[in-house]
């Protein structure tokens, strides 16, 4: 087939933000049905929830002070991590730098806070469904409480090499972007699991 | 952000012809050897081996299949033993269900997408690769098991408490559920991908609404996936918790509830038959607008009855628990819902009924099968209206009657398709056409054996046989029924076994296609069969709804994009106007290595629950080697 060129590309940039990435769309999805699968976890401690008469069953709700202390962090942390998005879209690497050293840190204290609502939970995963289901739920928002903070380790030690070139900004904001998903993942996870029970 | 061209770097709108070409599959060529051929991320070879790995499983299947038709031809017979028997029809359907159909689907949508968008490779090529690995190793795993007389024997749905530690002591059930796993992570991934690949690697000028219907169809399929399959993944998680660590989700003396299992399942359940359907219309439109001359009657009414499926393929699923005793609102309710969805499918079929009489239909194989799929489909909508009805389905429930009904649908609704499609877009994958005389053969034996193996199932049902059992005996009066039946399953192998051959045969001594064997309108025909790794020379720029029909002669075509380095346009989402020039990955092994971290990881901790701890490691070193930027220049921008 004959071909006519119609349009020069040439002068387009090699990488972009937003939704005019690839990757925040890719990143889009996999909260999508990631948010999906939280959703069908809540659904299925509601539905655990509706068939019994007692809830929780033969254990106390989980002591308050872990879970809403983590809360009160997690709603705190979207300052420092909008702000790394903003000097990541300024391409200040020194900031960058500095930002995600912080939100490394923040992300570590969470997981040792995370560590002790377990040992809150008043409950064992083997003691009844109750206890099944509120270790699998904290059980998942970990794993995602995890994998974000070891990308954002990894992304803070790249920042320090060679490789640290304009186009791993917009790999910070997706990194940012995530953040705020298991911020917002944890919300209504915190309602559920400390104050369902007290009901 | 605006990194404008580098002045000295090889481009497109600076080489011609066979020079460009070359240039460009020295760019984007899978590595030679075996390591090469290992990190290819090349959507046209995962595509391909997908696509045959998917119909290996499907000839295991089959087989088993036939081993269950063999022990049912008659009454009482030896053939089987129970517990074999067990296996088998719980492999026959686990195998059909996660190891062939969804991932076939996946498999035609991973190589035909983006050539259809006019792209050069899908979104995110490693993780499509990696879904490969998974599908494989996940699918081995089942087969093995199985081999070594630990397949799971409890039901493809593994219903609780059948399916729970006490009355399923051995690793069966433990296998089964692992297998889901792999294959829902590999489905979740692909999903990703096309929904990515659709809606931003787009050519130039492809608005929404010149998408054409098959990619439409796997768009709205990937949605489905995206937000069914994470239940069946709570399902199996949550069933191997028990199975291991004695969480109490389906032990009812704990406050567990077997129900919970048969709502994750089947939430995740129904949808599956529309993730199946649904492309399986996508290649109906395709095959129906190029053997009758014409675009398919009512595009917009096509794909909102495709976006009204999905959506209402969420709220059926209760209607697959209608004899579990719940409220009479629920089951009124889902009754409704179940008619309801009957709508959008007959608005498509009423839209392709109207191009085929509009049209001038040349009657080649894939038409034929398309012509199969719309009678034995609609068959089998019948029947799903009918025990859609609670009091139909109550008495009806567990017999062959549910067996025959969704063997019309899923067989018709999505395997005539398939089939089809394998003879639409053989000759654009492998160069060269498939025999037309052994295509007729090939159908006229699916269609009736189909149907003498699958009709007399209504009646078997209606009369009291029950599914699931290993043999009947004499004074039942089912032999004659189920022999025929029998003699019906075998032809319909045959037509399988014949297209294998048709295959085999066309791959060496097939006439050769040339680009547009079929002078269709969409943009994969617009490039050589088989495509060259960059699928394109220049990326299209579309204009028409059916650019090829638009105009036969010339392509419009944009240029600017590296020559030297792999690079893809993406582009705006409504309007597909280009935005950026992005790297597209180049080969790795680190998917791979990856799968095989994530395999270890998964079966290990059907075993024991530290493999969740020492299995973590691995998966994370792999994954870092993989996103860690290899030093290339299009990383380091």
């Amino acid at each position: 087939m004959r071909q006519t060129i119609v349009r020069n590309v040439a002068e387009l940039p090699t990488y972009g933000y937003g939704p005019r990435s690839g990757p925040w769309w890719g990143a889009m999805g996999f909260m999508a049905l990631e948010g999906m699968g939280f959703a069908i976890a809540i659904g299925a401690y509601l539905y655990l929830y509706a068939v019994n008469p007692t809830w929780p069953i033969g254990a106390s709700p989980p002591d308050l002070w872990p879970g809403t202390a983590e809360t009160v962090i997690y709603l705190l942390s979207i300052i420092p991590n909008e702000y790394t998005s903003r000097v990541a879209h300024r391409q200040d690497l020194a900031k960058v730098r500095i930002c995600l050293i912080v939100m490394a840190a923040i992300g570590i204290a969470l997981l040792v806070l995370r560590g002790f609502e377990f040992a809150h939970l008043n409950t064992r995963w083997d003691n009844s469904a109750y206890g099944s289901i509120v270790w699998l739920i904290l059980g998942l928002h970990t794993t995602h409480l995890a994998t974000d903070v070891g990308d954002t380790v990894v992304l803070a030690v790249l920042m320090f090499t060679r490789h640290a070139k304009p186009r791993r900004f917009s790999d910070v904001t997706d990194n940012v972007f995530y953040w705020n998903f298991v911020v917002l993942a944890w919300l209504p996870l915190y309602v559920l699991l400390d104050w369902i029970p007290r009901l | 952000m605006s990194m404008a061209a580098e002045p000295n770097e090889l481009r497109d709108d600076v080489l011609n012809g066979l020079q460009l070409s070359t240039q460009l599959e020295k760019v984007w060529r899978t590595p030679s050897g075996l390591v090469g051929a290992l990190m290819s991320v090349d959507h046209k070879v995962v595509g391909r081996r997908y696509i045959v790995t998917a119909f290996a499983f499907l000839l295991l299947g089959g087989i088993l299949a036939i081993l269950m038709r063999v022990q049912l031809a008659g009454p009482e017979k030896t053939f089987l033993s129970a517990d074999k028997y067990n296996q088998i029809f719980t492999m026959h359907g686990s195998t059909m269900m996660f190891l062939f159909a969804v991932p076939v689907m996946e498999a035609f949508a991973v190589y035909l997408v983006p050539l259809m968008v006019g792209t050069r490779n899908i979104a995110f090529p490693r993780l499509n690769a990696f879904s490969y690995w998974m599908f494989l190793f996940g699918g081995c795993f089942l087969w093995i098991s199985f081999l070594f007389n630990a397949g799971p024997d409890v039901g493809w749905f593994s219903y609780v408490p059948l399916s729970s530690l006490q009355f399923t002591p051995t690793k069966r059930a433990d296998v089964w559920a692992q297998m889901i796993t792999f294959t829902e992570v590999a489905a979740l991934a692909v999903a990703v991908e096309i929904v990515v690949t659709v809606f931003k690697l787009r050519a130039p000028g492809m608005t929404l609404d010149r998408i054409p219907l098959f990619v439409w169809a796997m768009l709205v399929t990937s949605f489905l996936v995206m937000f069914a399959m994470p239940s069946i993944m709570v399902a199996s998680t949550s069933l191997i918790l028990d199975r291991l660590v004695n969480t109490r989700f389906y032990d009812s003396s704990s406050g567990g509830h077997p129900l919970l299992w048969q709502h994750l399942f089947w939430f995740f359940g129904h949808p599956e038959v529309y993730i199946i359907f649904i492309p399986g219309t996508g290649m109906v439109s395709a095959i129906l607008a190029t053997f009758v001359r014409r675009p398919v009657i009512g595009y917009p009414i096509v794909i909102l009855s495709l976006i009204a499926t999905g959506f209402l393929s969420f709220g059926l699923w209760v209607h697959h628990m209608f004899v579990t005793g719940l409220p009479q609102l629920g089951a009124g309710l889902f009754t409704a819902s179940s008619m309801l969805i009957a709508v959008p499918s007959g608005l498509q079929i009423f839209c392709w009924l109207a191009t085929l009489w509009d049209g001038r239909p040349v009657y080649r194989t894939p038409l034929l099968f398309v012509i199969g799929f719309v009678v034995i489909f609609v068959l089998g909508g019948l029947s799903g209206v009918m025990v859609a009805s609670v009091p139909i389905d109550t008495q009806v429930h567990d017999t062959y009657f549910i067996v025959a009904h969704f063997h019309y649908v899923l067989i018709g609704g999505a395997v005539f398709p398939l089939v089809g499609a394998v003879y639409y877009w053989f000759p654009k994958i492998a160069g060269r056409m498939l025999s037309e005389r052994l295509g007729r053969w090939n159908f006229w034996l699916a269609f009736i054996g189909f149907n003498v193996a699958f009709f007399p199932m209504h009646i078997l049902g209606l009369i009291g046989m029950p599914r699931r059992v290993y043999t009947y005996t004499a004074d039942m009066d089912w032999a004659h029924l189920n022999l025929l039946s029998s003699g019906g399953a075998l032809i319909f192998a045959l037509s399988f076994a014949l297209l294998l051959v048709n295959v085999i045969y066309s791959l060496r001594k097939g006439e050769l296609a040339g680009d547009n064997p079929w002078n269709a309108s969409t943009l994969e025909w617009a490039t050589s069969s088989p495509p060259p790794p960059q699928n394109f020379d220049r990326i299209p720029v579309v204009k028409h709804r059916d650019p090829l029909w638009a105009d036969s002669e010339s392509l419009p075509v944009v240029a600017g994009l590296s020559a030297e380095r792999r690079e893809i346009l993406l582009t705006s989402l409504a309007e597909a106007e280009p935005q950026i020039r992005e790297a597209s990955p180049e080969p790795s092994i680190w998917p791979l290595l990856a799968a095989i971290a994530t395999t270890v990881f998964f079966i290990g901790s059907i075993f024991t629950p530290w493999a969740v701890l020492w299995g973590t490691p691995p998966m994370a070193v792999t994954l870092i080697g993989w996103f860690w930027p290899a030093g290339s220049k299009e990383d380091e921008e």
